[in-house]
Parts: structure tokens; sequence; C-alpha cells
């Protein structure tokens, strides 16, 4: 397959306040993005997600390394006009309406008026705002605003869209729109290229992932190879029984409601706890075996103790 | 297709600022004062009205194009527009470009609202119009030609206040560069002289484009001081701009 974007060796270094000297930012990043992809960019805060970020698009220029987009220079024209962009949080020119942002973007793209004619409204349904584009953007939410930026992101029907945070601060129901909007992209044999804090969502949707703390790639590939297929443990919640009698057989306690809820560790206790529930009468209202998360292999590579 | 594009984007922003407003109320009241100014004096009032008149269309047009010209390129790094901006395939060269003419643009149209109402005060006064008037406007226009792209070079590395300032400077030096030429034709050859004369050939002398004296008075003016104070104009904005390109190009955006 071929790659969307290649990293090799990036360096990048920023100046202290006080001292002036130089903060080591990105110690040698590598890493490639295949084409038709999600690839996901985690890391804690200040491990240099959007540093890596702003060196893909030209914004800050690395001390040492190579990026190719789309087997081109990264700072190439023709590489920039394949490419989507939605910053971490929407800075956007707020005196413009929904209209007049994507008009103006258009024109960077050098749409012709009759595509601009076509695709604007078309990207209005898409990020659900045909009713707001007369408004300004200093009007909009939060969620509004990131869906703009979404729609100005994919006006050139870019090959590779580079997300930053795309999720943040969005309620659950916007989350699945951005979250179903990032798939059709991959559906239409886009690459995503996305960086965020909440892990459930990237496990939900990415295909591959990299982990950046401290300015280094500490865990990289599938999602399926990262996160181990085995069961921790399960979880039974149970009414009807009392906790002590289930004590020996894993970590037990009260949940509101009255009924008891039980981690259990080793397989054989499931089959115990089961018969045990058989013989008192009692209800089993779930039994959940438990795989790793992503959310557990990211603690534990950040937080390897 | 870019640059316009983002031209008319500034455009959009200039006008829809409301220092812009504040500025050109301001410019009003000064014309307004010059009327006042010529009624109470003795002489040729009309001297009075021109004189004082052109003098504020050139101040109040430094000052927009101070004011504005520092905040361009830093409003849209501070308020991280420029990230968005700068993803698309452009070249960061046409985006100073494009800031550059959409503040322009908004001065001509500033210039020309302003010009029209100190023609129209002319107009009241005296009952004639001084076509050799265009001429003072179009090297005010020059200026502020000159004066943006300064402010513009300054506001690429530092912050408007500090661009501000460093933008009046330039200003009110180019006003007074010519006093250098005086004192290099007074001094003695040497290394003084040589001195003085690379600072004069570096310095901007603004008052290339001042014709006011000659257009109060109705004095002639040879075609050559023309074509020197445009070309001058033309040069010295061009080189600024080439500067405030290159140090642009290299900018990390952090």
């Amino acid at each position: 397959m071929a790659t969307a974007i290649r990293i090799n060796d990036l360096h990048k270094s920023f100046k202290s306040e006080f001292l002036r000297k130089q903060k080591p930012i990105l110690k040698g990043i590598s890493f490639e993005v295949e084409q038709g992809e999600i690839f996901g960019y985690l890391g804690p805060n200040g491990a240099g997600k959007t540093t890596t970020m702003k060196c893909l698009l030209g914004l800050i220029f690395p001390e040492k390394g190579d990026i190719e987009i789309l087997g081109q220079p990264h700072l190439a024209i023709p590489a920039k006009a394949r490419l989507g962009y939605l910053p971490e949080n929407p800075y956007f020119y707020d005196y413009l309406t929904a209209r007049e942002f994507l008009q103006f973007y258009s024109q960077l793209h050098l749409l012709k008026k009759s595509e601009q004619d076509v695709k604007i409204p078309d990207l209005l349904k898409k990020a659900g705002l045909q009713e707001a584009a007369g408004l300004q953007l200093r009007k909009f939410s939060k969620g509004m605003l990131q869906r703009i930026g979404l729609a100005q992101a994919l006006l050139n029907d870019p090959d590779l869209v580079l997300l930053d945070e795309p999720l943040g601060g969005l309620d659950p129901l916007g989350r699945k729109e951005i979250r179903d909007i990032i798939v059709e992209l991959r559906d239409a044999g886009k690459t995503v290229f996305l960086s965020s804090h909440i892990l459930q969502d990237i496990e939900m949707i990415c295909d591959r992932v990299a982990i950046i703390v401290e300015g280094r790639i500490v865990n990289s590939g599938r999602l399926h190879d990262l996160i181990s297929q085995k069961i921790l443990f399960t979880e039974v919640t149970l009414s009807g029984i009392t906790e002590s009698e289930l004590h020996d057989l894993g970590e037990s306690l009260v949940i509101p409601g009255g009924d008891i809820l039980i981690k259990v560790y080793q397989e054989q206790n499931v089959d115990k706890v089961l018969g045990l529930a058989h013989e008192r009468k009692a209800r089993i209202l779930s039994l959940v075996p438990r795989t790793q998360s992503l959310e557990d292999l990211f603690v534990g590579t950040v937080r390897p103790e | 297709m870019k640059i316009k594009a983002i031209a008319l984007n500034t455009f959009k922003e200039a006008i829809r600022d409301r220092i812009l407003y504040l500025l050109l109320f301001i410019a009003f009241i000064s014309l307004i004062f010059s009327r006042l100014l010529a009624l109470i004096t003795v002489g040729d009032r009309i001297k009075i009205i021109t004189d004082v008149g052109l003098a504020s269309l050139s101040f109040f047009g430094a000052l927009m194009a101070i004011l504005m010209g520092t905040g361009l390129v830093y409003k849209e790094i501070d308020k991280k527009t420029i990230y968005t901006l700068l993803s698309k395939p452009i070249h960061r060269y046409q985006f100073l470009l494009g800031k550059f003419f959409g503040l322009i643009l908004t001065l001509f149209v500033m210039l020309f609202l302003m010009s029209a109402i100190f023609i129209f005060i002319l107009l009241l006064h005296s009952g004639q119009i001084k076509w050799g008037m265009l001429l003072a406007f179009a090297f005010i226009f020059l200026e502020m030609c000159l004066v943006t792209s300064v402010a513009m070079l300054f506001s690429c590395f530092s912050t408007p206040i500090l661009s501000s300032i460093f933008s009046l400077s330039f200003y009110l030096i180019g006003h007074v560069s010519w006093g250098l030429e005086t004192l290099i034709n007074k001094m003695p050859s040497g290394i003084g002289k040589v001195l003085i004369k690379g600072i004069y050939l570096f310095i901007p002398d603004l008052e290339n484009f001042n014709f006011k004296t000659e257009i109060v008075h109705g004095l002639p003016i040879p075609p050559q001081v023309f074509l020197y104070a445009t070309v001058y104009g033309i040069m010295y904005t061009l080189f600024v701009l080439t500067v405030a390109t290159l140090v642009f190009r290299h900018r990390d955006f952090i």
C-alpha cells in the first residue's frame, strides 16, 4: 500500500522563555501512515503531538529529519493541494459568515465559481449548518465551529485529512457525528491522521495508532496487535445474594440499588460464581468479560510503573 | 488569484474593524478644524485650509497605515487563523502580499473618502476645485503604501505596540531626514561625512512625497521631481516588502 505520510527522524526544539536554552520537543520521531487508513496519534499533553502536526503542515521548521506527504516533500504546493487540516481549537475569521468563510478557502484552492456553488452547499449540509450559512462565525458554538472547520478541511476533496483533536469539547452527539464523517472519509478511500485525547473514540475508529511520550514514539502498530485480546477479568452483576458469600471469588462491592458487582480474575471462579448464584436462586443481571482497552495500553505506556 | 482572495478577505476584515471608523471620524474633525482655523486667520484662508487639510490627510493616512499595518500579520498569528491559512496550497509570500494589497485597498478607500470630504470643504469655501490637488493625494497614497510595508515588516516579528512605535519613528524620522542632506553639504570631507551619507541613504526621506508647499502656493513642479518621488516610493516599498518576505519565510508559528 502507498504511503500517505512518511516522517523520518524528526527533531525540533524551542527556546525556553527565560534562559533562552533550547528545549527539545521532538527527539527523533519516525513513523509512516498508509493510504486509506485512519491513524491515531496519541500522547499526553505536551508530548509533541501538535508540534508534529505543525511540522507536517510547514508551520514550523524541524532542525533535522524528513517529511513526505503523498510521496512529495511536505512543503510542496501540489502536496498541500491534496491536504485538508482542522486545527486543534478552530480559530477562524469570526467576522465572516459560514458561507463567506468556505468561499474564501475555496478561492485558495482555486475552485471555480461553478464548483463552489455545488461544493459549499453540499459541505454545509454535511456539517449540518445549512441554517447557519449566513451567520457570522463569532455567533457559532464550539460544536458548530468544529463542524465548519471540518467542512473547510474537506473543500478540496483531500486525499489526506489531518485532524488535531477533532473530538475535543464536543457533546456525545457531536462526537458521534464527527466520528461518522471520519469513517465515511476512510470508506471513500481517504487517509485520516488524527490526534486525540478521547481514547474511546480512537479505539472505535482507528486502524493503527502511534503513542508519543516526551517527544519519542514509544509504541505503534495495528490496534488489534497492540491491544491484548486476552480476557483480563470478568465483571458479574448479581442480585439476591450477599457480598460475603462471594468474598473469596473476586473483588466484590455493593452498587447503588443493593446489587453486587464482582470482578472475577480467574476463569474457573466465573463458573463458581454462576454455580453459587444458581444455588442461591440469585439473578444474574450481567456478565461482561473485559479485555485490554486502548486506555489500559495508553496508561501502561505513559506510566510504565 | 490566491493573493487577490487574501487581499479581499483582509479588506473585508479591515472595513469591519471599528478603529478605522474612529480614525476616519478624527480625520473628519481635523478637516473641519482646518476650516475653523481659516476663519480666525488673517490672510489667504484657502491656503490655510489646503495646508492644514493636506497635512491632516498625510498624518491620518500614515496613522491608519501604522495602526492597521502593525496588527495585520500579528493578529493572524495571535488568533491562530494563520494555521489554517498556511495549511492551504499557498506560499508564504502570497499570504504577505495578499495582506499588503488588502490593506492598501482599504487605505485607498479611506483616503478617497477623506479627500472627498476635503475637496467638499474647499469647494464650499472657494467655489472651485484645484485639480493639482489630486497629485498631492496620489503622493500621500504612495507614502501610505511605503509606511504600510514598513508596519507590516515590523509586525512580522514584533508585537503591535512595539511595531507601532518603530513604524511611527520611521515616519517621523522620514520627515526630518532631509536635515541630514543640509548637514552633508555643510560638513567637511572625512569619515564623518561618509558615515552621515551612509545613514542618509539608508533612512527614508518621506519629504520626497510632500508637495504641500508647491500646491498651496501654486508653484510649478518639474516632472523629474514627480518621477523621482514615484520611483523612490515604489523601490523603497518593494525593498521593504522583500525584507518582510525573507523574515516571514523562515518564521516558526508556535
